[in-house]
């Protein structure tokens, strides 16, 4: 690991000005902020992350979880993965929020791993990963072996020529059903993004991942007001039975009134290069009658477009699955 | 039926007995190699190929040796001569690669140590390894996955021997095959594994300029010391290997890799410590592991489930330079009676790593073949794979034409039918459901060779009432220095934590491989002699101390009871503690040296001898959701006495979860472009986990098998690995009407 200037920042403005005196907040950055560091020290073990200041933000007083008065949920950049799973109110309103930090990662991992870092997790494509192989992510123009090679657990949706790394995110997938909206505050201010368009498709600049500028510190994200009565339900099918990333997952939040679905919002884990909100899944559905067939019917709508490779083409009909069976366990619940 | 005896007397062997070790591991006080830290300790971090196939052309040390606080960076320039170990007599001089590090400019596999690091901090060598640059000429890897046998004439070197291709021939078995009313003809494939034990390879070498020192995390200490000697041009006895405690090995720590003449060559030239821990990336390119197997079964049948034909021909990988044999066909020739057979196999080099053993080396992909294979002959018969396997049980060993010295396969597929409740399966794939899901059952029955390997032990009476037992054998965590104090105590009769057990150096008597289930085995004869030399001794002070109660006895007329030395025709409460006798004598210890030839490798036994045992496996299924888990196992295992039942149960048990991960997930994938180990850390290999674990069930036969030595105890360590794949296989057919053939058994080829 290359060495590395270590601070802990006491206010948020004074950390923004240091980290914006850098030239980017994607791969490559010199300056990074340290939340649990469960990605970050992990990357620059195996030298993807070099570093040379690190500004531990800790002590920021972002760990709250807090009601809106809009009645929403303000849950603090710094709390912990495990705080908001087991969060009583996040069990109650937001259950597909907690169910999904829940089948993530391990019980350790998640008492140490952050909402903002969380967001902010890489892609575990194997030559990502490794310094010595190419990866147009890490070193852009290098080239993209997984296309070629390795890519059982890489995405089906949202891929371009240049890459087709998944974001591996569960947290992600659930608030993107939430319709989550990420608050950050900059060198200019503080703005508001929706989770929708926090991350960005790799097209030619995977090497980009978010619309995060230099200085850029994610301060909280806010859960619209719940929808109350909803059907919430999140899915993860991998191959073992625990402490693995989604080859598929699913999160669903479905509103149902005398048999038919009046609001879905769906969106899928482990198949698109960015937490994959499906709109086509939701159209499909709304004011449909609920039942297996729609809900085989959005499945397929939302793996429409999607683009297998050499081996994860299996991934197509694994998502429907999962689909159709998040729906169909959401809707009897 | 033979259920576990405890022995009425106060015999330690056959009790559930918890580790003599486990204290000190449960409070971190057990000190692993790396764990062990000298003064002036230096951290070497080895530079890896970042090709699998071509040259050095250049290597840049510039940047790296002038970083603060490194020491050296060492290539093939400047690390000194490290030489060629050979095989000799007794398992000794054995290495899986061969190639010395550093020999030549030749890169063969990925992730080839090409230099190293030596830095006062491991962070700065790593940092200094980084800094490294090195230039090749590349060349196209083959590390292609399908496996056709090289052109190699019919008879090959191996690692142990010089081998015939055709390792087993009777009758005609080609022949009976096209004659036969019913044929099986399918090829089974299994993918390189890699052992990956917790605790990683690791070497800390120390020289004093005459003697060098190997703290080494090994599975084989005498033959570690071998090695090196003839690396280094040494006296054997100016090389001490240490190797206290094991956190775990699966074979890859069996024999000598290369890290551990590059840390002992860099002591040399620093004249300090060297301390190299071994990454876990590196655990999936230099440290060996299983070959990708390829295996073609034909079988012949009656009409009525009698094998007429068993046909096994296999291909398996090795690296370029090495010979190390996966001998898939191990238990074909006499595991079932069939009166035509060959067994032939085959290698296909590639641009990978030494292949080496990994647990159950050859039996576990060879079984899952063979058995596999049974379970499909069973179907295309209509036959209960049961049935079909007692139909064609052999009544002595076939291939040798010699008997079986203990051997109850039958009664295992007997108590295990009961013990799963087998007779309520339906055979008609997918028709079995419970809670929503459905179910798959399926079974196999396993088998694993019984020898010994030469061991010498020394046995020490104390006057404190104590004894030592030691041995230069290792303790892999499958309670090996457990068995050591029981077999100690069971001569003496002395409590068991009045036994002292000492292994894992190589300043003790030779002791045995931690290899080949055969550990136990072997130091059984070797610790009985050494007790029995040692209760000599003590008898003769008996009867020979002016003023001893036995004086004027003859040593023949007492016996060593309980710890008491009394006349055989008095019982041990009129014995007198051998501690008193010791102090009288003002004799502060007895001691006696015990030895146990080998039976490994014989090539004309009188007996087969093998462990024997069978597997039924429950998985249930949502093809809904393409969720497979396995749920259930029952397990019976016939491995003659059992020392210790508790550490028995748990090699079983650990071996089924092992057997879970090589049925469905593990898989070292090589990538076709630079021939790297792709998936190359354990995010990427996937293993089982905790939550994977199916409820697990073992029993013991318990029938001593006295042809392998006085207790009748033979291994346990691998047995419980083979077959089970092939159970799990045969029981996702029964659940989803998929016939996997390749392992592992992965969602995509349930998805259909
Ligand atoms: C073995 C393993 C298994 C895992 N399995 C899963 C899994 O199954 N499912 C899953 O979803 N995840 C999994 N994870 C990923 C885990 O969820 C993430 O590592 C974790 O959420 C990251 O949070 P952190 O606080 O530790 O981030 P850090 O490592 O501290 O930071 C990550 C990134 O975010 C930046 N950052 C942090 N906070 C801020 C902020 N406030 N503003 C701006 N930038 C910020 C950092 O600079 C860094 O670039 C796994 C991780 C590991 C190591
Ligand atoms: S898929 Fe993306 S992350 Fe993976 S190698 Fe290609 S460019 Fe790199």
């Amino acid at each position: 690991m290359k060495s590395f200037e270590f601070t802990r920042a006491d206010d948020a403005a004074g950390a923004v000005t240091i980290a914006a005196k850098e030239k980017t907040a994607q791969q490559g950055a010199n300056i990074r902020f340290i939340a649990g560091g469960t990605t970050l020290v992990d990357l620059m073990k195996l030298s993807v992350e070099t570093p040379g200041q690190l500004i531990d933000i800790n002590r920021l007083a972002l760990d709250k979880i807090e009601p809106t008065r809009g009645g929403g949920l303000k849950i603090g950049a710094t709390v912990r993965n495990a705080d908001l799973a087991n969060d009583a109110t996040v069990k109650r309103d937001y259950s597909v929020l907690s169910q999904a930090i829940l089948q993530g990662a391990s019980a350790q991992l998640r008492n140490m791993a952050t909402t903002a870092g969380n967001l902010l997790q890489r892609t575990r494509c194997v030559y990502f990963r490794d310094p010595a192989m190419p990866c147009n992510k890490r070193e852009p123009g290098s080239g993209c072996p997984a296309i070629t090679g390795h890519n059982r657990m890489l995405a089906v949706l949202g891929t371009s020529e240049q890459c087709i790394a998944t974001n591996p995110s569960d947290m992600c997938v659930a608030m993107a059903a939430l319709e989550a909206t990420i608050h950050i505050q900059g060198p200019n201010g503080s703005r508001a993004i929706p989770i929708a368009d926090f991350h960005l498709l790799p097209g030619a600049t995977p090497h980009r991942e978010t619309v995060l500028e230099p200085g850029d510190l994610i301060t909280h994200v806010e859960l619209p007001s719940p929808k109350v009565g909803s059907k919430q339900l999140y899915l993860k099918l991998r191959d073992r039975a625990s402490y693995e990333f989604a080859l598929a997952s699913a999160a669903v939040v479905l509103e149902i009134a005398n048999g038919s679905v009046t609001s879905a919002r769906i969106a899928l884990g482990g198949v698109g290069t960015k937490p994959w909100r499906s709109p086509e899944a939701e159209s499909a559905l709304v004011g449909q009658p609920a039942n297996a067939s729609n809900f085989r019917k959005a499945a397929e709508a939302a793996m429409r477009d999607a683009k297998p490779r050499s081996e994860n083409g299996f991934k197509v009909e694994l998502a429907r699955r999962c689909l159709t069976h998040a729906l169909e366990t959401a809707a009897k619940s | 039926m033979a259920a576990i005896q405890e022995s009425s007397t106060n015999s330690p062997i056959g009790k559930r007995t918890p580790r003599v070790d486990g204290p000190l591991k449960v409070t971190g006080k057990a000190k692993y190699t790396s764990d062990f830290h000298f003064p002036g300790l230096l951290y070497a971090v080895p530079v890896e190929a970042t090709i699998a196939n071509g040259r050095i052309i250049k290597l840049d040390t510039a940047r790296a040796e002038k970083m603060p606080g490194v020491s050296a960076i060492f290539h093939r320039e400047n690390i000194g001569k490290i030489s060629r170990a050979v095989l000799g007599e007794g398992f000794e001089g054995i290495t899986d690669e061969r190639r010395p590090p550093f020999e030549d400019d030749v890169i063969r596999y990925y992730g080839q140590y090409v230099a190293l690091a030596v830095a006062s901090t491991f962070e700065t060598a790593k940092a200094a390894a980084d800094a490294v640059r090195v230039e090749y000429s590349k060349e196209k890897p083959n590390v292609d996955t399908h496996l056709k046998a090289d052109d190699e004439p019919q008879t090959v070197a191996t690692t142990f021997a010089t081998l015939k291709r055709v390792q087993s021939e009777r009758g005609d078995a080609d022949e009976a095959f096209q004659k036969a009313p019913v044929k099986l003809d399918e090829t089974y494939v299994t993918p390189a594994e890699t052992q990956n034990p917790l605790e990683l390879h690791s070497t800390t070498a120390i020289w004093d300029g005459t003697t060098l020192t190997l703290y080494e995390s090994s599975q084989g200490v005498v033959n570690l010391q071998t090695v090196l000697a003839q690396m280094f041009g040494l006296p054997k006895e100016n090389v001490r290997v240490i190797t206290k405690f094991v956190g775990s090995g699966f074979g890859s720590k069996l024999f000598p890799w290369t890290h551990c003449p590059l840390a002992a060559a860099a002591a040399r030239k620093l004249g300090k410590p060297v301390k190299l821990v071994v990454s876990r990336k590196m655990m999936f390119q230099t440290v060996g592991h299983r070959p990708r197997t390829q295996q073609r079964v034909r079988l012949g049948a009656t009409d009525d489930g009698k094998l007429v034909s068993l046909q096994h021909d296999y291909v398996y990988t090795t690296s370029m330079l090495d010979i190390h044999h996966e001998d898939c066909g191990e238990t074909t020739a006499f595991h079932y009676s069939v009166p035509n057979l060959h067994v032939e196999f085959g290698r296909a080099k590639r641009n990978i790593g030494a292949t080496a053993d990994m647990r159950g080396p050859g039996a576990v992909p060879g079984m899952y073949a063979t058995e596999a294979a049974m379970n499909e002959m069973a179907d295309l018969l209509k036959l209960d794979p049961v049935k079909f396997r007692v139909l064609n049980e052999p009544k002595i060993d076939e291939s040798l034409g010699v008997p079986f010295s203990s051997r109850h396969l039958l009664e295992c597929l007997e108590l295990g039918t009961e013990k799963f409740g087998w007779s309520r399966r339906k055979p008609e794939t997918g028709s079995m459901k419970r809670d929503g899901l459905t179910l798959g059952w399926g079974m196999a029955s396993c088998a694993w060779i019984a020898a010994r390997f030469p061991a010498e032990a020394n046995v020490q009476l104390r006057d404190d009432g104590t004894v030592r037992v030691a041995c230069a054998t290792q303790d892999i965590g499958t309670g090996t220095y457990t068995i050591l104090a029981q077999l100690a105590a069971e001569k003496t009769g002395v409590p068991l934590d009045k036994v002292e057990a000492v292994l894992g150096d190589t300043l003790l008597p030779a002791g045995p491989l931690s290899g080949g289930s055969m550990a136990t085995g072997s130091v059984v004869p070797a610790v009985f002699s050494a007790a029995d030399h040692a209760i000599a001794a003590l008898m003769g002070i008996a009867t020979k101390t002016p003023g001893s109660p036995f004086e004027k006895r003859k040593s023949d007329e007492l016996t060593l009871r309980d710890g008491k030395v009394f006349l055989k025709e008095k019982d041990s409460a009129a014995g007198v503690p051998f501690a008193d006798l010791l102090k009288r004598a003002n004799v502060r210890l007895v001691t006696g040296n015990g030895k146990g030839e080998a039976t490994f490798g014989d090539p004309k036994p009188k007996f087969s001898m093998h462990s024997y045992g069978c597997h039924f496996v429950e998985v249930t299924w949502q093809p809904e959701i393409a969720r497979l888990r396995v749920s259930r196992v029952v397990t019976v295992i016939d491995a003659g006495r059992i020392i210790n039942p508790l550490a028995g149960r748990n090699q079983i048990e650990g071996a089924v979860v092992m057997g879970l991960g090589m049925a469905l997930f593990e898989q070292t994938a090589y990538d076709p472009q630079n021939g790297a180990p792709i998936n190359a850390s354990l995010a990427d290999y996937i293993v089982t986990v905790n939550a994977d674990a199916p409820q697990i069930d073992v029993h013991f036969l318990d029938y001593p098998d006295k042809e392998l030595n006085e207790v009748g105890a033979r291994g346990i360590g691998e047995i419980g690995l083979a077959g089970i794949a092939a159970a799990i296989t045969a029981a996702v057919h029964h659940a989803t009407g998929v016939r996997v053939r390749e392992l592992p058994v992965r969602i995509e080829d349930l998805l259909a």
